[in-house]
């Protein structure tokens, strides 16, 4: 009975999450502009329902003050409080509001993520480009660095790294972007090797080109597609990363709020029987799951118009 | 062709859809085509056509993304729309077989040859591995494969284009089918290797009474192979005849249209022996690591004059041009340019030498990037050797796109992707003339194109030859293309150069006996010019056709 139950629930919820996302597909077809809304027809609904949860996800990361309803570190009430009228998902560890925490941590834990990614792209793709189009010992010498740099397993090396310059929001944000820049780094000297032997680029080195036009007008136009993709999957890594290190206590250091410390503060609870510990890594396992939709439908159009 | 048999294959009423985007578009419009035992038959037109299409579903095949919508397709009186698919796979490679353009791309690379061609007999069970293998040498050897006994035994790397494609051949021949299906087979080849492969194909075929359809764009080769020839444009019949009335008579248009493409011949220039030469190659020897690629390599290139460069692949005609763009600097000798030695790196050179230097490649899918658009593809030699900014750019990209006969508001904001093969090719010429150079390299730049596409191109090119005073290196291994459009020809060979001269010099004897051999490769529309010219060299000992004809 239990059994069935669950699958009718789970099948509803998946019911419900297409809809929505086959609406909110609708209706950015509707608002954006032709050229971007007929690439947006192309998504699947899954796809649609991705990008509503990360649009949402955004939303309440920039409007935390507006939704929450006590203050971030606040302390309201008593500890471990159960889900009330006044304090929706109840308390934490400090008598803190569970939902507020909630909320703010969206804004920390994304954003922090998002920098982190965005750096460790800008490292990763500039030197990688770079590698494949100068070859030579440049190339040799980033490429072995990179091995050595990924031979070492990444948690253990960050937790190594932070433990060496101290823990900070900055350093972590470092240390992180340097250990992801490596992936990307291969990533895309793969993909630019296959570029720099073009005709084109012959042409344009023929041309006379400097090196940063070779990079950013020829070669990162072609790359894009799997730089995309991979992205996604890599502010995914990197956002586990934050919240294993938090849950490590080497991370975003309290009292700000931040989804993989939550776990572990309210972790006893789970002994009780109590689901709240587990929001915040809901919280993280949607987000997770939906920019990987996102990133599914768009290796599948990049390789498709490869063809 | 040894008698014919009745009826193999009937097809009527063909119709087969491709999908564009969300909609589906008819790429064959209704053919019907018949065939019987043992009769060749050459389909005919220029790429977009059909002709493949067709020759697939012959085997009750569509390619992913197209569809068969409409027709009857009898193979000896099997309906091969309304079969199971496990009959049409009963009858593929058993009673039908298929021989790709690309062998290089067709076999499996990580399997020797004779393990491929088993694989076929065993799988429909009409021989075991063993037979099979033994039954490969023979085949290898009626195909005049070197070493037949051996050669099998090796990866596809290993053997040359021409040889592949004869092994594809003997593959498709394993289970001695009724059909096969012949899609471009020497398309990829020198005249040289595709003479071997013609005439191997020709002997199995007519050995095993096999019927066969042969697709093309080389009307001198269908001329050869076929005994009757079907014309496709767009997907319709235009005409089919038996070979001897459509080459003698063709009653359509179109038809004549293909066969005057060969017909294209521009004024030669008159020599201009007393200047100095735009571009020489003094005695360059060069090459990879330490192998000599090239070895003592001379010619000058005059202004106005269009010097073409012949030879097979491997003969360096593509690595000199290396070598005057400065891509490869040579180990010995220099390139001067009007006199004045070039730096023999491109990065030892100045901006206005590089402008003066251009290149047009041979396949424009690669050689413009796909992700920019015609505007700042034609664009940016202009921005970057005249200085042209905002308003005056875009006039100069009009006026280049007017000066290729590309409508400028209709083309300016396109894509790549969004272009012909030859509008692509029109672009690539448009970017070596924004920077205003004296002097071009072609590098096979008709080969991946359609005859009338190709004949639009060498016109074009000829046009603005005469517009803009260039000097042009032609490299190519079409003698048609040299007849047509070369002043000069450098003939080259392992990477010397065995003889060179006027046009008109080099296409009267004597030659050279390699001059003799490419010469005499070139296929003619005449029927009986294959049989002809395999007994003349059949006399003339070793098939080296010697020199005297």
């Amino acid at each position: 009975m239990g059994f069935l139950t669950g699958v009718v629930i789970l099948a509803v919820v998946v019911a419900v999450a297409l809809a929505a996302g086959w609406l909110f597909r609708a209706m950015m077809v509707a608002i954006l502009p032709a050229g971007a809304g007929r690439t947006l027809r192309t998504a699947p609904p899954a796809a649609g329902f991705g990008m509503l949860v990360i649009l949402l996800y955004i939303l309440v990361a920039l409007f935390a003050p507006l939704i929450a309803p006590f203050g971030e570190r606040e302390i309201v009430g008593p500890e471990f409080l159960p889900w009330g009228d006044t304090h929706l998902l109840g308390t934490d560890n400090l008598g803190r509001d569970m939902l507020s925490r909630l909320v703010y941590a969206a804004r920390n834990t994304i954003g922090i993520a998002f920098v982190t990614t965005a750096l460790a792209f800008l490292i990763g793709s500039v030197l990688g480009i770079l590698a494949a189009l100068t070859g030579g010992w440049l190339d040799q010498l980033l490429a072995r660095a990179v091995d050595v740099l990924m031979a070492i397993p990444a948690l253990i090396f960050a937790l190594l790294l932070l433990t060496i310059v101290g823990t900070s929001i900055v350093n972590m944000i470092l240390v992180i972007a340097l250990i992801d820049s490596t992936r990307v780094f291969r990533l895309a000297r793969a993909v630019s090797m296959n570029i720099v032997v073009m005709d084109y680029m012959e042409a344009a080195r023929l041309r006379g080109e400097g090196t940063w036009h070779l990079i950013v007008r020829e070669i990162l136009p072609n790359a894009m597609a799997p730089l995309v993709a991979e992205f996604g999957l890599r502010f995914c890594f990197v956002f586990l990363t934050i919240s294993a290190l938090s849950f490590l206590g080497l991370g975003i250091q309290p009292p700000t709020a931040d989804w993989g410390a939550m776990v572990r503060d309210t972790a006893t609870l789970i002994s009780f029987g109590d689901v709240t510990p587990l929001l915040p890594a809901g919280a993280i396992a949607l987000l997770t799951v939906s920019v990987n939709f996102v990133v599914d439908w768009q290796l599948h159009r990049a390789s498709g118009l490869k063809e | 062709m040894s008698e014919k048999g009745g009826r193999l294959l009937e097809i009527r009423g063909l119709w087969i859809e491709g999908q564009a985007d969300e909609d589906w578009v008819p790429i064959v419009k209704g053919v019907d085509l018949t065939l019987d035992r043992g009769e060749v038959l050459g389909l005919i037109g220029e790429s977009g056509a059909g002709k493949s299409t067709i020759g697939l579903a012959a085997m009750g095949y569509a390619r992913d993304g197209c569809r068969i919508s409409g027709g009857e397709i009898l193979f000896d009186g099997i309906d091969l729309r309304a079969a199971s698919e496990a009959t049409r796979r009963s009858l593929r490679g058993r009673r039908i077989a298929y021989v790709a353009q690309s062998a290089a791309a067709s076999f499996n690379p990580a399997h020797r040859l004779i393990a491929q061609y088993a694989e076929g007999p065993v799988r429909h069970g009409v021989m075991s591995a063993a037979e099979a293998e033994s039954d490969a040498v023979d085949l290898y050897a009626r195909m005049r494969l070197p070493d037949p006994e051996s050669i099998g035994f090796r990866y596809p790397h290993q053997v040359s284009g021409g040889q592949l494609q004869r092994a594809m051949t003997a593959m498709a021949m394993a289970c001695r089918p009724d059909l096969i299906i012949f899609d471009e087979p020497t398309t990829a080849l020198d005249v040289t290797t595709q003479i071997e492969v013609l005439s191997a194909i020709r002997d199995i075929v007519d050995r095993f009474d096999t019927a066969a359809i042969y697709i093309t764009h080389d009307l001198a080769v269908v001329a050869q192979m076929a005994d009757r020839i079907k014309v496709l444009l767009r997907g319709e019949e235009v005409e089919e005849a038996d070979t001897r009335t459509m080459l003698a008579t063709p009653s359509e248009d179109y038809t004549r249209s293909l066969w005057a493409v060969r017909s294209f011949a521009r004024a030669e220039q008159p020599p201009a022996r007393d200047a100095t030469a735009v571009l020489s190659v003094e005695g360059v020897t060069a090459g990879y690591d330490r192998l000599d690629v090239l070895r003592d390599v001379s010619f000058d290139i005059h202004a106005r004059r269009t010097v073409a460069v012949v030879g097979e692949s491997g003969s360096g005609k593509s690595t000199t041009a290396r070598v005057i763009t400065g891509l490869l600097p040579p180990r010995m000798g220099e390139v001067r340019f009007e006199g004045t030695p070039l730096p023999p790196g491109y990065r030892g050179r100045s901006r206005d030498q590089l402008r003066q230097i251009q290149m047009i490649y041979q396949m424009a899918d690669t050689a413009l990037n796909p992700k920019l658009r015609i505007r700042d593809l034609i664009g940016r030699p202009a921005q970057m050797y005249l200085g042209l900014r905002g308003k005056r750019l875009e006039e100069r990209v009009r006026d280049l796109l007017s000066l290729i006969e590309l409508e400028p508001d209709a083309h300016i904001d396109r894509l790549p992707s969004e272009l012909s093969g030859g509008q692509k090719q029109r672009i690539g010429i448009a970017r070596a003339l924004a920077a205003e150079p004296r002097f071009i390299i072609c590098d096979e730049v008709t080969s991946a194109l359609d005859q009338l596409v190709a004949e639009g191109i060498l016109r074009l090119l000829d046009k603005l030859q005469g517009e803009f005073d260039l000097a042009y290196m032609f490299i190519t291994h079409d003698l048609a293309t040299v007849r047509a459009i070369a002043d000069e020809v450098v003939v080259m060979k392992e990477g010397r150069v065995v003889e060179q001269g006027p046009k008109a010099d080099m296409f009267q004897p004597p030659h050279h006996p390699y001059t003799e051999l490419l010469l005499s490769s070139v296929p003619e529309m005449d029927p009986d010019w294959l049989t002809d010219l395999l007994e003349r060299r059949e006399a003339g000992g070793a098939g080296a056709g010697a020199a005297g004809t």
